[in-house]
């Protein structure tokens, strides 16, 4: 512990004003100075320890800048963990401390594990023993449960399809394998066409599992989840008050929300994707019609839809259309405006559409969010939504191990196409194999000895 | 029965087997009073399955075994008939040296060599109970009522203890090739706490070579060059024998389909479990029935001997079928049958109940090797056998025990798996079991071993001057390689000649040996000072040279591993008491008493949370600890 540097994101995602990346350990230093240019000096170096300092993330892969941040470095042993710390306070919101966490991941660090600051601290002597205990139950604890569930549901397909890839990659090891292990049997060497071929097709697997990782400019993480409802009926209100944070412009007047925001929060552990559309209907406006379209679009490919009428105003046309395309959907509807008199009662709107979860709610007053929390719970743990897309990356770790198997495989590709022996090529393969094992949390071991001798006529 | 006392050892070793062989000679060697006892003093050493030894993985742990002061690279050395290095057209890593042995003489020479070897007494004697006092081993009973007392007592029983025989229908108390078994031994073993097992092995028939016909088999030569096992043998010239290839065939599978139910193992008279690698030939045609042909080696088991080996037809079937299958196949069709294949069953431990050095947990001064401990084969059995045999004379000198981890030998890798991953079939080494094999070759065993062989005591002042002298020669023949600078002038003609990019400016021979394309050998026209040195230095330097890029990266990984192996863990402490831990994590480190937190990751059913958490306990203990000495 603490030979190496780890890094985390310090905030809890989606719902601050600022957001914190950490790093501890030897090399963080070293790792700032790569990402970071101060405004004033050429350095962080330049810097005594402890100042908090203003400049840019800059991805030295790409140069591009990242976000405008404060950082400081804290030099141990007096710090949290009593190793060398640098913070980086960045703006909040899930895009930035996501893609400066991927920039500190990419220079060296490693993702901390769950506690391991605190675990760090109580090691190099920064906490004392009951505090260590309460680390220990971290630990050990099982994962929050809500967490499990939905992690578990986003990251089935996931799985899935590294399985996959990992029982490609299981096949050619165990090819390999025999060959060396079993040089006088009766069995066909592998030749490097083959093995070409088939790290290719691993490599075309694992990359499009990555390219899922970059779709938009944010990370697909949770689930989708659309927001709609008439003009002004309520939606980014509804948002705001979700991410208790104003974020989409809230105006009386009608359009005013034009682009689609999307925004990553957490309920109650599970992560959604909430999506605010422009309203939908027609409209002249180019600009606004844009709009229109995407809301058309990702109402197709919701997994869940929230449909806020508004109660004192009663079930309008608009309403009435957008209703005729919901039955099919997995659908809250939210009556709000409770606040004001209301001209339709909840059995009205179940007589309209049945079957679907309706609740009364004021926005502005903040009455029956916690409801509509409960309700969302509610219907991932009883199966109700489900993810519709096939599978996608959704932690800065899995994406780091799918690009450590696919610096991997190519280190592999190379080997092969420089015709190095077959032993060679299979340490890379066996890394390749070995990081998407992060991903579903599998180890090799025998798995490839069962593999082979089920595959493979062998013996004496 | 009465009982009488024989004598009083250091060491003794029950078994004279490959594992017993070494058992013996490392104590002895290392100054310690030692008896060896073995049913039968004309199966010392015997090779009762294959006449070869090596082969990959195999191959490695005998020139590792031979490193640190092992005998069987050596007497293998003395008494081959054909060697080959596997793998060639593979990496370094892999190659893996394999020689036919003639199984008389490998017996001979080993037998002559324990019998001059000053320290140790070899006796024909069957091992009745092992004498156990408070948990402490006090000696050994034999058959015919000697009491025998003895610090330390090594178990290397093979497929004697229990053993069973099958062929066909047929099963009767038997040891292997039709010697006695130890029928005995298995109750005192009960009895003093062990828990054994039932495992399985097999061997084919063997047959007379003038009923062959070698005009329809596949001539199987031996190398040109040969490589010594030992790396105190230089320049082996030996005439060497042919081994023959032929193959089964449809009507051969016919014959095998027809008559399975009267297999043993079929029939399920066999409850011991078999090698997955080591099939025979009615599970390969059952259980891979669209393979068109089998492949079967015929092999010489020795040159005074007309007896051929039958490779690759190890069965339980009955010996009338045996003979009818043989008929079917090419060069076969007359082969009379001289030892019929039969399958073996016998009683071993489950190898979890064993510290790293293969003494028992609960038993002070109780060791054991080979078979006994769940693994397969001659080189598996030797290399334990020469661990068991080190610790139990270390421990006798009140020394530090000798545990080689997973990055520093084959050795290791085989009694780390044993131990801590335990396992549920007789366990056979293959060079996919190493994590490190780019830097566990077979080539550098003496690098990675010889020096510590000499620390213990068992590698003597001859063969640790070799060996200085070899380093000395490849350090300074690097050194040269780095210093000696071409220009392009010089080189670019042959590299053109050779097709391969021209140089643009001067280089390093060392820099040019890095290239793929270039061996050693193809630059000996412009390297006019290259000294005359051993082809084993000059390989060795291409090796360390060519394929840094990959050696250096697994070396780093290396480093990696070793953190947590020197964190050591006390065999005292009660994992059932530390919260945090899963409940089953907890049970399996409170048997298994790993030795380091390494090790305590290695098990199944540990999770790295748990290993998180035993990080914490440790240090909260150790803070304990100074607390109360402030």
């Amino acid at each position: 512990m603490g030979e190496y540097t780890i890094a985390a994101i310090a905030t809890a995602p989606g719902e601050a004003g600022i957001g914190i990346v950490r790093m501890s350990g030897e090399d963080s230093l070293e790792i700032l100075d790569k990402i970071f240019k101060p405004t004033k000096k050429n350095s962080i170096k330049e810097y005594p320890s402890r100042r908090l300092t203003h400049g840019k993330i800059i991805d030295p892969k790409t140069e591009k800048v990242i976000d405008e941040v404060l950082v400081t470095y804290m030099k141990g042993p007096y710090t949290y963990t009593a190793e060398d710390v640098v913070e980086i306070n960045c703006h909040g919101g899930i895009v930035s401390v996501k893609n400066i966490l991927e920039i500190v991941l990419r220079q060296g660090a490693l993702m901390a594990e769950k506690g391991e600051f605190t675990k760090r601290a109580f090691l190099n002597g920064r906490i004392d023993l009951s505090q260590a205990e309460a680390v220990m139950d971290v630990i050990s604890a099982k994962t929050d449960k809500s967490f499990d569930v939905a992690l578990g549901q986003l990251e089935g397909s996931l799985s899935t399809e590294v399985r996959k890839i990992r029982n490609d990659i299981l096949e050619m090891m165990a090819h390999i394998t025999v060959n060396i292990d079993f040089p006088d049997e009766d069995i066909e060497e592998i030749t490097y066409k083959e093995l070409e071929d088939f790290t290719n097709r691993i490599l075309k697997q694992i990359s499009s599992l990555l390219e899922t990782a970059h779709t938009g400019k944010i990370l697909k993480e949770g689930l989708n989840t659309v927001i709609i409802g008439k003009p002004n009926v309520g939606k980014s209100s509804l948002m705001n008050a979700l991410l208790k944070e104003s974020r989409a412009i809230v105006t009386d007047i009608p359009g005013t929300t034009r682009d689609i925001i999307e925004e990553l929060i957490s309920i109650k552990g599970i992560p959604l994707k909430i999506i605010d559309t422009a309203g939908i209907r027609d409209t002249e406006d180019i600009v606004e019609k844009i709009g229109v379209e995407k809301s058309k679009e990702f109402f197709n490919k919701a997994d869940l839809i929230i449909f806020i009428l508004n109660a004192a105003e009663g079930i309008t046309k608009e309403d009435q259309e957008i209703i005729e395309k919901l039955h099919d959907k997995q659908t809250i509807i939210l009556m709000n405006k409770t606040d004001l008199s209301m001209s339709i009662t909840k059995a009205e709107v179940q007589a309209l559409i049945p079957n679907k979860t309706i609740l009364p709610i004021s926005v502005v007053e903040g009455k029956g969010l916690d409801q509509l929390e409960n309700t969302i719970v509610d219907m991932v743990y009883g199966g109700k939504v489900k993810q519709s897309e096939a599978s996608f990356v959704t932690n800065v770790r899995h994406k780091r191990a799918l690009e450590n198997a696919k610096a991997s495989i190519e280190d592999g590709l190379a080997a092969i196409q420089t015709g190095l022996a077959l032993d060679f090529i299979e340490v890379d393969v066996k890394n390749c194999w070995e990081a998407l094992g992060e991903i579903t949390g599998e180890s090799i071991g025998e798995d490839m000895l069962d593999a082979i001798f089920a595959n493979f006529c062998l013996g004496k | 029965m009465e009982r009488f006392v024989s004598g009083n050892y250091d060491v003794i070793v029950v078994g004279a087997g490959h594992a017993g062989c070494e058992a013996a000679l490392a104590p002895a060697r290392m100054g310690h009073s030692t008896l060896l006892l073995s049913i039968n003093l004309d199966s010392i050493a015997m090779m009762p399955c294959n006449p070869s030894i090596g082969g990959t993985g195999k191959g490695h742990l005998v020139r590792e075994l031979d490193a640190l002061g092992g005998q069987m690279g050596l007497n293998t050395d003395k008494s081959f008939i054909q060697s080959r290095m596997l793998n060639t057209a593979k990496g370094p890593a892999v190659h893996s040296l394999r020689a036919q042995a003639d199984k008389e003489l490998y017996h001979r020479e080993m037998k002559k060599t324990l019998e001059q070897e000053p320290n140790l007494d070899i006796k024909q004697a069957e091992v009745i109970e092992i004498l156990v006092e408070e948990n402490q081993v006090k000696g050994v009973v034999i058959k015919t009522g000697g009491i025998y007392y003895a610090k330390t007592v090594i178990l290397a029983t093979g497929t004697y203890l229990g053993g069973k025989i099958f062929i066909g229908g047929v099963n009767y108390t038997s040891g292997p090739n039709g010697l006695a078994a130890s029928l005995e031994l298995t109750e005192s073993l009960e009895k003093i706490g062990l828990s054994l097992r039932r495992f399985k092995t097999g061997t084919p028939a063997r047959v007379h070579r003038g009923t062959l016909n070698f005009d329809k088999m596949i001539e199987q030569p031996g190398d040109e060059r040969i490589v010594p096992f030992s790396f105190m043998s230089s320049n082996l010239e030996k005439e060497q024998v042919p081994c023959w290839l032929t193959y089964t065939n449809n009507e051969t599978h016919e014959i095998i389909k027809k008559n399975i139910h009267r297999s043993a193992m079929y029939g399920g008279e066999i409850e011991g479990t078999g090698p997955r690698y080591c099939p025979s030939i009615e599970d390969k045609v059952v259980r891979f029935s669209d393979k068109q042909r089998h492949q079967l080696f015929v092999e010489p088991e020795g040159l005074d001997t007309e007896e051929m080996y039958v490779q690759g037809m190890s069965t339980s079937l009955p010996e009338d079928v045996q003979v009818e299958f043989y008929r079917s196949i090419p060069g076969l069709e007359n082969a009379k049958i001289m030892r019929p294949a039969y399958a073996i069953e016998y009683d071993c431990i489950d190898p979890l109940q064993l510290d790293l050095t293969l003494e028992s947990k609960n038993i002070d001064g109780l060791f054991s090797a080979g078979q006994f401990n769940g693994s397969s084969g001659y080189e598996e059995a030797a290399a334990q056998g020469l661990i068991a045999g080190i610790n139990a004379a270390l421990k006798i000198q009140g020394r530090e025990p000798f545990i080689l981890d997973r990055s520093e030998a084959y050795i290791g890798v085989l009694i780390d798996d044993l131990v801590t991953k335990g396992t549920n079939e007789p366990y056979r080494m293959m060079t996919s079991r190493s994590e490190y094999r780019l830097v566990l070759r077979q080539d550098n065993a003496d690098s990675r071993l010889t020096e510590k062989g000499y620390e213990i005591g068992l590698v003597k002042e001859d063969r640790y001057q070799r060996f200085l002298n070899k380093k000395e020669a490849i350090t300074k023949e690097m050194e040269r390689l780095k210093e000696t600078k071409v220009t392009p002038k010089q080189v670019n003609d042959m590299f053109e000649r050779m097709d391969i990019s021209t140089l643009k400016s001067g280089a390093s021979l060392y820099e040019l040996l890095k290239r793929p394309q270039i061996k050693y050998e193809d630059l000996k026209e412009i390297d006019i000072n290259r000294p005359l040195l051993d082809i084993e230095i000059l390989d060795r330097c291409e090796v360390e040279i060519k394929y840094e890029g990959y050696i250096s990266k697994q070396l780093r990984q290396i480093d990696q591993f070793k953190k947590l192996e020197i964190k050591k863990l006390d065999s005292t402490i009660d994992y059932s008491k530390i919260e945090g831990i899963r409940l089953e994590a907890r049970q399996k480190l409170g048997e298994i008493k790993p030795l380091s937190v390494g090790q305590a990751s290695r098990i199944s059913g540990v999770s790295p949370a748990d290993i998180s958490v035993l990080l914490i306990y440790l240090e909260q203990q150790r803070r304990k600890r100074s607390e109360k000495s402030e």
